[in-house]
């Protein structure tokens, strides 16, 4: 019977990059993917005739452009329409808007601040510097702090480097910034709520997390990681939907000569020995491989898919003790004509770029005091976008898809499972929302796709429907994720490898963990790896 | 239950100002005027406003200034009004020279530090009257300049919009002046401001300028720009006035020594990389530091950093072999080894040298100032005429003209 | 001669507990030290006050639990009156709906009233605690690492703190480095099951703090309780006999034997800046007096905006210390009381202790909601002593003193305390009614402070701590970053309050660290 040289469990975007890029090294790799498509969370789904919807991830802005060169996305079809900046709506008819412009954000920042206008460049260093000491860290395999091994205690000094390379003012300021809330950290720049919202926004998306809560500063800059050094116009919409981004990794792989099975769910991974011999399907069929990748979750890898008994009770006490929850939802709409929006002119930029409604931090943190009463958010913060006004692949001529993205949904309601009334109730507080600042929103209503974490994790196999694969707190980031001392893609398991968003550097159609993972195996291989572009310089 | 707040429609100025994303560089008072002239078409972007590099002859332009005189729209220059009981003492903690040396109707150029020492911006400091300043610089500092106000009785206000301006500079721009029937005019020494009538307001004219020639600056509301413009032009008809680009000025500034934040230093919180910032000392600006007047921002570091020599960096101007300019050139010590960077150079008309300006690594510049050289990368048909030639560091301002200073300034 | 014409060494401002300490040490170095006092006697927040006639209390801090031994050495305060003995330590009670869970000796080297599951889970997590807290407890009596300026003895320290790291063995240090930032209701869920001693400890974690147990790095807070020692033992807490004061008491006693001078009633209205030199005060009364070394051991952002004042610092220092985060969320309640009140299934030894409602850590964290957007819990959570049990001279015969702190009243409350207070008081008597039934009708007079009384009567601005003690506000970054190791921007001007590293609490360590900074600086 035929052993492949690897098997990736999970054809996701890293599970697919890190497909191809085992098989370009000359492996001869299998993706297994349970749905009857790939994709994961980056998927377009035709789910009403004549609608693509983009039904989980629906930005391309963190994707690391070293593996769209390597993996040669373009050529298989990737296209990236950039936007431009969004919005924020006030309660009192007004709005905020994001222009690329230096000038004319200064001017639109003006409108309600004359200070937090000029107050906008230094808060940009800062956070610039920031991402360019973390940027660098995304494309290396975190090292482990307890290792006397001569690779570890080299990547200790790099970090140290980095860190020293700082001037005692930036170090200062690095300190505090990872443990700040953005809230905090953002008064110490500006004065005006709806320009804080503006900015804190970035610091909770995908986390359970509020922005009053100690370390969102930090995953603000997750969020902005994509912006360093001219990676100009790195947000966009996919044309044809996030699933483009699937389909040209999955198409590149398929070129260099790799095989995918949909339709094929693991039931669980084949050991023997200690040792990964392959997988068991759902059906019952075997598949043998050198090795095995898990593009799951780490939970779902191996509280799911290996045996109890094949793991060291300290591994699976970290396993289980890893956070995960689910603190976002998904509204997917198809609409018969483009909403409006009075507040807006009607020759905005905005229409084509993502737009908001929670215009202060304190409504953002509400949002998040119900998600931790086990609620899902009555005033929902809302990031919301209409990329058929960019891509028109994506409807019927004339019409809309629209994605909205939802925060905060709990994974469970009061401690219980969610039901479909729930799942109605959720999808209400968001049109509500949108139909005060869009009137007629709901008579434009084609159809809808609801998406609690219930739905997440059912279809996409998210582990309580959590989109980063595990929350991005300090005790999960870096050599901490996804669990102390298997921080680099390895298992206690030989031959069993991690590469989803779980593992360093997180979650975002980053395709950094897929990537990282593989010059790992290669490394085990004793494989190289000039197929891999090194991280860009940041200089 | 869903709990929305309700939205109250509200139509006030901020939304009447909504409108400006369809215009991303916008016009000064005077765009009218200057977009007549603007035979070139050649824009830049001077603070998100719309400014001419050249309007129609470089090289006449700059001799305009030289010769004749020039005019040039300095509207998008940044501008805070500084008023109140405690203006001259919140000047004095926030800028680096004494300010309670400038007496009403003086202006002074000076700069401004961080904690560190690190110098934010330059700009040049009015004193309209004991209690009311302004300041005029390249970038924008409202938010230091509000929390520097912390416990002073004193209102910054930013009124670049609100005020128009322009420099009215070269060898006839005093008799422009005066047969525009600014009376009194005459009396301007250097640095000296006084208002003047216009059309029922007031225009503030000062003897300053960033050419190194007898100049002029002037400041009018917004809705007598126009006005001033034509009355300006009508007179120095015949004395050869012409409105001018950057490009020109710019030749102008750096004959006369003079240095641009972002251009020959990075502003301090425009600085990214920590090795970018620059103290005073390190910019040519030691002489505004004045340890004997109250406490200033940047005081103890500056300090520390002269008397530790802590120092690394040191701005000269070099007068290059040949006249092939160096702009940002690579300068070496023996030919070899790096130490320094060319931000400014051109062949000086008025100087007859070539000159520049360069940042280079302590001691080079300061104690060492033999055997420099700098590379020049000369673009010729796609091919570069690489050249070693040997720079001198000399004093600033390249050029020195008697007139600039001259009292009564000359009836050219 | 009078005292102007004096020349100090060091004059020191403020005579709370790290003030006395500071003066104390410096004395001891052979200095000539000033101590000035704004109110009638010293002491600060640790005073011991009468509340009502014949009811006396510990002003705010009513319970001791990490004066630093080295301050307790070198001060040899038990030569001047302060006892501790093993004896006298008082266990934490989690008063509950269905009866109290109690931490017996040393924060809980017996746990009572639980389950032996459970009691088998806290000794793995009360030993995982300390230890932890014990790599961090050398911080507490150094000063925070220099960053821009490190120097061989805090590369050294950094080192130690390395290897007591590795010491830790493998898969602890991996622990240790997960949890550090971690919040505290994650770990308890983790580990525990009891929601009366996971309400406990996420009470403990963020007492005093502007954070809820979900909050991330909420942990800290119970690292830094248990860095904190007493009697050499990490966790340890007496009720001092004769209340705080009488601890501060021992302190002035050594103080004044190693030469201090205190002035009393003695404001400072400024400190004199001369060419960014601080060179002595000028008081409220006017009387000028001069020093080579002058060490404000009150509220940083007091110090440095009114007294010194924004002119002779920096844009970018007024800056930093403005933004000092000190909107406290603690209150302090007194209540006279007829006679001892009873929680029900709660012995006598119990009583004498540390009585914490926080039911759950959803329930603190459900208290703290409010206070984001400066509302008052509803429901507080709050720790009670009732000192006239351990010292019968704090209250008339029969009757008993109540001292509670509160949490959560946020400084900044919307409404405005005036309009505040007696509704808050009423939502503190309902839940301490449910826990001591029929305690409302036996009380003779409540005294409420709310963070805005602690304020004024004690000036600790805002916040107790004189500064959230948060990640962000801890270290390098007390009080506030580049200016950590109590000296300032201005030479001879040196912070020695609990708004300086390690932070608050009845320690001495930000008062004799400054001291030892000091002497180290021969300023």
């Amino acid at each position: 019977m035929k052993a492949w040289d690897a098997i990736v469990i999970g054809g996701g975007h890293n599970g697919l990059v890190n497909a191809c890029y085992l098989q370009r090294a000359g492996l001869d790799v299998l993706v297994l993917e349970k749905n009857d498509w790939v994709g994961g969370a980056a998927t377009s789904r035709e789910l009403t005739p004549g609608f693509l919807y983009s039904n989980c991830s629906y930005v391309c802005s963190l994707f690391r452009p070293e593996i769209m060169r390597d993996l040669e996305l373009p050529r298989f079809g990737l296209q990236v329409i950039s936007y431009e900046g969004g919005a924020v709506f006030t309660r009192d008819g007004d709005y905020l808007a994001n222009y690329r412009d230096h000038d004319a954000h200064r001017r639109e920042f003006a409108r309600f601040s004359k200070r937090d206008a000029e107050a906008y460049d230094r808060y940009s260093r800062d956070v610039t510097r920031q991402c360019r000491f973390i940027q660098p860290l995304l494309m290396r395999t975190a090292p482990d702090p307890t290792s006397f091994k001569p690779r570890d205690l080299g990547e200790l000094l790099y970090l140290g480097k980095k860190f020293v390379g700082l001037s005692a003012e930036e170090m200062a300021l690095t300190l505090r910034f990872w443990t700040m809330s953005i809230s905090d950290f953002l008064d110490e720049y500006f004065e005006t709520d709806v320009i804080k919202a503006n900015f804190a926004l970035s610091g909770i998306i995908g986390t359970a997390l509020g922005p009053m809560s100690p370390g969102t500063a930090y995953v603000l800059l997750h969020h902005y990681m994509g912006e360093v050094d001219g990676s100009v116009g790195a947000w966009g919409y996919a044309r044809g939907g996030m699933g483009a981004v699937t389909k040209a990794l999955a198409a590149s792989f398929k070129a260099s000569g790799g095989t995918i099975r949909t339709g094929a769910e693991v039931d669980h991974v084949l050991i023997k020995k200690g040792k990964a011999k392959g997988v068991v399907l759902a059906g019952g069929e075997e598949i043998y491989g050198k090795l095995v990748v898990s593009n799951a979750d780490v939970k779902r890898t191996f509280l799911k898919l290996v045996e109890e008994k094949e793991l060291p009770e300290i591994f699976l006490r970290r396993v289980r003790n890893f956070k995960i929850r689910g603190s976002s939802g998904k509204v997917n709409i198809a609409l018969d004509s483009l909403p409006e929006f009075p507040a807006l002119p009607k020759d905005s930029p905005v229409y084509r770029a993502d737009m908001h409604f929670t215009d202060s931090i304190e409504r953002m943190e509400r949002a998040y005091d119900d998600w931790k009463a086990g609620r899902w958010s009555a005033d929902p913060f809302l990031d919301m976008m209409i990329p058929t006004t960019l891509d028109p692949t994506m409807a019927p001529p004339g019409k809309h898809f629209m994605s909205c993205f939802v925060q905060y949904a709990p994974p469970k309601i009061d401690g219980r499972d969610w039901t479909d009334a729930d799942r109605d109730g959720f999808a209400e507080s968001v049109i509500s929302q949108i139909a005060q600042y869009s009137p007629g929103f709901r008579d434009r209503i084609v159809h809808m796709e609801v998406r609690t974490p219930r739905e997440i994790e059912a279809e996409v196999g998210l582990t309580e429907g959590n989109i980063f694969q595990g929350e991005l707190t300090f005790d999960q980031l870096l050599f901490n994720r996804p669990v102390p001392g298997y921080a680099q893609y390895r298992s206690p398991i030989g031959g069993l490898y991690m590469c989803g968003s779980s593992t360093h550097p997180g979650g975002g159609v980053m395709g950094a963990p897929g990537r990282n993972a593989a010059a790992e195996i290669l490394r085990d291989l004793a494989k190289p790896t000039l197929h891999m572009s090194p991280a860009h310089d940041v200089i | 239950m869903n709990h929305h707040p309700t939205i109250k429609p509200l139509a006030d100025a901020r939304t009447a100002a909504q409108s400006h994303f369809r215009t991303l560089r916008l016009g000064t008072p005077f765009q009218p005027r200057i977009d007549a002239l603007a035979l070139k078409q050649d824009w830049y972007n001077w603070a998100g406003y719309r400014a001419p590099h050249s309007l129609w002859d470089e090289e006449l332009e700059y001799f305009a200034i030289r010769s004749q005189a020039a005019l040039f729209d300095i509207s998008p220059m940044t501008k805070y009004r500084i008023e109140g009981p405690d203006a001259e003492a919140y000047l004095d903690r926030v800028t680096l020279r004494d300010v309670t040396k400038l007496k009403p109707g003086r202006v002074h150029y000076t700069a401004w530090c961080d904690d560190d020492g690190f110098v934010l911006d330059d700009g040049t400091l009015f004193r309209l009257s004991p209690t009311r300043f302004r300041l005029c610089s390249q970038e924008r500092h409202l938010p230091w300049l509000l929390d520097s106000a912390f416990r002073y009785d004193v209102t910054v206000e930013e009124e670049t919009e609100a005020v128009a301006g322009l420099a009215l500079q070269g060898p006839t721009s005093f008799a422009i002046l005066r047969d525009a029937g600014f009376a009194g005019v005459e009396r301007l020494k250097i640095f000296d401001l006084a208002e003047f009538a216009h059309e029922g307001a007031t225009v503030t004219i000062s003897r300053t300028g960033f050419t190194g020639d007898l100049g002029y600056e002037l400041f009018v509301p917004t809705d007598k720009a126009l006005s001033l413009w034509d009355r300006l032009m009508a007179a120095g008809e015949l004395r050869g006035i012409r409105a001018i680009g950057y490009t020109a000025l710019n030749r102008a500034r750096l004959e006369a020594g003079l240095i641009v934040a972002n251009a020959d230093f990075t502003a301090a919180e425009h600085a990214i990389r920590a090795d970018r910032l620059r103290m005073p000392d390190e910019i040519g600006l030691g002489f505004m530091i004045d340890p004997d007047k109250g406490h200033f921002n940047g005081r103890r570091a500056i300090l520390e950093a002269r008397s530790k020599k802590r120092l690394r960096h040191v701005l000269v101007g070099l007068e290059i072999e040949g006249n092939i300019p160096a702009e940002h050139a690579i300068v070496y010590y023996r030919k070899s080894q790096e130490v320094g960077l060319v931000s400014a150079a051109m062949w000086s008309p008025m100087a007859k040298r070539n000159i520049a300006l360069a940042s280079l690594q302590r001691p080079y510049g300061d104690t060492i100032v033999d055997d420099l050289w700098v590379e020049i990368y000369a673009m010729r048909e796609l091919q570069y005429q690489k050249l070693m030639k040997k720079a001198k560091v000399v004093p600033r301002p390249f050029i020195k003209l008697d007139r600039r200073t001259a009292n009564p300034p000359a009836d050219f | 001669m009078t005292s102007s014409e004096l020349n100090w060494d060091a004059i020191v401002i403020g005579g709370g507990h790290n003030g006395l300490v500071a003066a104390a040490m410096l004395a001891k170095s052979g200095r000539r030290v000033l101590l000035l006092e704004a109110g009638n006697e010293v002491g600060g927040a640790a005073r011991t006050e009468e509340f009502a006639p014949g009811f006396r209390v510990s002003a705010v801090a009513h319970l001791l639990n990490r004066l630093h031994p080295d301050v307790v050495k070198t001060l040899e305060l038990e030569r001047h009156g302060l006892t501790i003995e093993r004896g006298n330590f008082v266990p934490s009670v989690a008063l509950s709906k269905n009866g109290p869970l109690t931490l017996h000796g040393a924060y809980g080297e017996v746990l009572t009233g639980a389950s032996s599951a459970e009691q088998s889970a806290w000794k793995q997590l009360r030993a995982q605690l300390l230890r932890y807290a014990g790599v961090l407890k050398p911080f507490l009596s150094r000063r925070a690492p220099d960053l821009g300026n490190m120097s061989l003895a805090e590369m050294t320290g950094l080192g130690q703190t390395a290897l007591a790291l590795k010491r830790l063995g493998k898969e602890d240090m991996r622990d240790f480095l997960r949890v550090l930032l971690m919040n505290v209701y994650d770990l308890l869920d983790e580990q525990l099951s009891d929601d009366r001693l996971k309400g406990l400890l996420a009470f403990d974690a963020t007492l005093g703090s502007h954070l809820g147990p979900r909050s991330p790095t909420s942990l800290l807070g119970l690292y830094y309780r248990l860095a904190g020692e007493i009697g050499g033992l990490a966790g340890a807490q007496v009720q001092p006999k004769g209340g705080m004061g009488a601890v501060v008491a021992a302190i002035r006693a050594a103080a004044e034997k190693a030469g201090v001078s205190i002035r009393h009633a003695s404001p400072v209205a400024r400190v004199i800046v001369e060419k960014g030199r601080a060179v002595g005060v000028v008081t409220q009364s006017g009387e000028t007096l001069r020093a080579k070394t002058v060490v404000s051991a009150i509220n940083p952002a007091t110090t440095i905006l009114d007294l010194v004042g924004p002119r002779e610092v920096d844009t970018g220092f007024v800056r930093k210390v403005r933004n000092i985060r000190m909107k406290g969320d603690a209150a302090k309640l007194h209540l006279a009381l007829d006679r001892p009140p009873q929680f029900p299934g709660v012995d006598a030894a119990g009583h004498k202790g540390r009585l914490v409602i926080a039911p759950s850590p959803d329930h603190v964290e459900r208290a703290f909601n409010p206070s984001k957007y400066g509302a008052f819990s509803p429901e507080p959570v709050m720790e009670i002593t009732l000192p006239s049990l351990v010292d019968a001279s704090l209250a008339p015969c029969g009757a008993c003193v109540l001292s509670a702190v509160v949490q959560y009243a946020p400084y900044a409350l919307k409404e405005g305390w005036t309009a505040g207070k007696p509704l808050f008081l009423k939502a503190i008597m309902a839940q301490l009614e449910i826990y001591a039934p029929g305690i409302g009708a036996t009380v003779r007079h409540a005294e409420l402070l709310t963070p805005a009384d602690i304020e004024a009567r004690y000036r600790m601005p805002g916040h107790w701590h004189h500064g959230e003690l948060q990640a962000d506000q801890m270290l390098m970054s007390r009080p506030v970053s580049g200016w950590s190791g109590y000296d300032t921007p201005l030479e001879g001007l040196f912070l020695a309050g609990a708004g300086s590293h390690p932070g608050g609490g009845i320690s001495g360590a930000p008062g004799l660290n400054a001291a030892r900074r000091i002497i180290a600086m021969r300023a």
